[in-house]
This record gives structure tokens, sequence and C-alpha cells, in this order.
């Protein structure tokens, strides 16, 4: 699998560490309540198809989400954390 | 009262040369970290070149020359080897002691990184001028083409002895393989 960082370019996945799904960076307010702290921190769906993944760039210290796809692994694109959340 | 000597990061294990490709080091006046404020990477960018000629460079690039560079080695984040900077609208963090600057030139230079990194390494590719956060084996490094035969590698201090393990090896096995053919 290849990874596109979108400062460095394409690179092999060794240089990047799986950071678990996208939607870790939505945090909730912290008076959201129970529930909603409850499916941040613990739920997660498990599609087959297309889905959204945090890796980290270790190397040049990117956060970069990743737009994948669980059944034919097909890497779609790319995009810095820093250019979404600011 | 004890009198400390200042050692290099690669004091007794460099110059090397193996199939006529040497390995050196290179102890730069100072490595300065400039990482610019939010908005200010043109201010800092001036004032690095009113201090030593160099603009902050784009990811993937170096700017500069050998008596003052600057490498991209992260978003917002750039190293600058040559005399010490101080420059306005920026964090700056004093890091001579902190890296181990090793060049290596000849004609197994990239065959020899080649089998260490996974990035490519080919001229039309990775021209001289660009640089390249990426692993050597394990570790993680900067890598810069210097000319068409010529890098630096930049690793962590600590890291000095097993970065010259690993291009040793990698030189002396390219070198066994070029007299068996
Ligand atoms: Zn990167």
């Amino acid at each position: 699998m290849r990874i596109t960082c979108p400062y460095c370019g394409e690179r092999d996945i060794r240089e990047f560490t799986y950071r678990g799904h996208a939607l870790a960076i939505a945090r909730p307010a912290p008076d959201a309540g129970e529930a909603a702290w409850d499916d941040y921190l613990h739920l997660r769906d498990n599609p087959a198809g297309a889905t959204q993944d945090l890796w980290h760039h270790g190397p040049c210290g990117a956060w970069v989400i990743v737009d994948r796809d669980t059944v034919t692994h097909e890497v779609a694109g790319s995009k810095a954390v820093a250019e979404v959340k600011r | 009262m004890v009198s400390l000597v200042p050692k290099s990061p690669c004091a007794d294990l460099l110059p090397l040369a193996i199939a006529e490709t040497t390995v050196s080091e290179v102890v730069p006046e100072a490595i300065t970290l400039v990482a610019p404020f939010k908005g200010k990477k043109k201010t800092v960018s001036d004032a690095l070149k009113a201090e030593v000629g160099v603009g902050f460079p784009a990811p993937g690039r170096m700017t500069g020359k050998q008596d003052a560079r600057c490498i991209w080695v992260g978003p917002e984040q750039a190293l600058v080897i040559g005399p010490a900077v101080s420059p306005d609208g920026a964090a700056v963090t004093d890091q001579s002691d902190g890296f181990a600057v090793i060049q290596i030139t000849g004609p197994m230079a990239a065959n020899a990184l080649a089998r260490l990194t996974p990035i490519d390494l080919r001229r039309d590719h990775f021209k001289p001028g660009h640089t390249a956060r990426t692993l050597l084996n394990h570790m993680t490094c900067s890598i810069t083409r210097l000319g068409a035969a010529s890098f630096e590698i930049l690793v962590f201090r600590s890291m000095a002895k097993t970065a010259v393990h690993e291009l040793t090896e990698a030189l002396k096995l390219l070198e066994g393989r070029a007299k068996l053919s």
C-alpha cells in the first residue's frame, strides 16, 4: 500500500502509522454529554467499502486523512489534517 | 578541574571509502530549527535571506549552498545548516548538537542509499536541491541530493554509529557484487 503525504508526495506504507478512523479529529465539545463522548471514544463502524483513516507520516510529522476502500484496498486520496482543521 | 573534549557525532567512525565512494562527516557551525509562526513564513524567509542569504524552503526542497543552507524537514519547519540564525516571527531552536551530518559521494552513493530507503532516488525524480524526510533502514532521516552522485544524510546524533554501519554494509555488499561480475 502507498499513501500520498500532502507534503512529501507518494510514499511507502512503512513510513506511516495508522491512527484509527478520521472521526478522531471531530472531538465533541466538553459539555456535549455522555452519549456523544461514549460514541466518540468507543463506537466505530466497520464499513465494507469507503472509509476515512487517520495516518501519521512519521518522517515529516504530518497527520493525514486518507480516503480508502476496505474491499479493494484502493487509496482514493489524502489531505493534511492541518488544512482541514484550523 | 575536568577538561571535556568536544567530539563530533561521527568522530572515530568517518571518513571511509568503499567502492570508490566516500562517506564523510560534516560538522557545521550551527544547526537551527526554524518554525515560522502562523502567517509569518514570508517574514521569516526575508529575515533568513538578510541573515544568511537563504530563503525558507518549499516542502521537499533545500535552499542555499554548502556554506549556508536551509532544508525542509516538516510542515512549517526547516533546519538552517551553517551560521546560527535568529529570525523574528518563528520558533527558533538550536539543534547543533542534535544531528549527525553525513555526506556520501561517488559512483555507488545512490545505489547504497537505494538499499536503505523506500524513496525514489532516480535523478529525474530526485534532483539536486531536493530533500526528503524518509527512512534510512529503520531510522528516521533527511536525505538531500547535493549533486549527481552526492547526498547528505541527517540522522539524530544518537544514531550516528548505526547510520554509518548501515551505509558501510550497503557499500560492502555492492563492492562484493561488483567483484563477482
Ligand atoms: Zn510527509
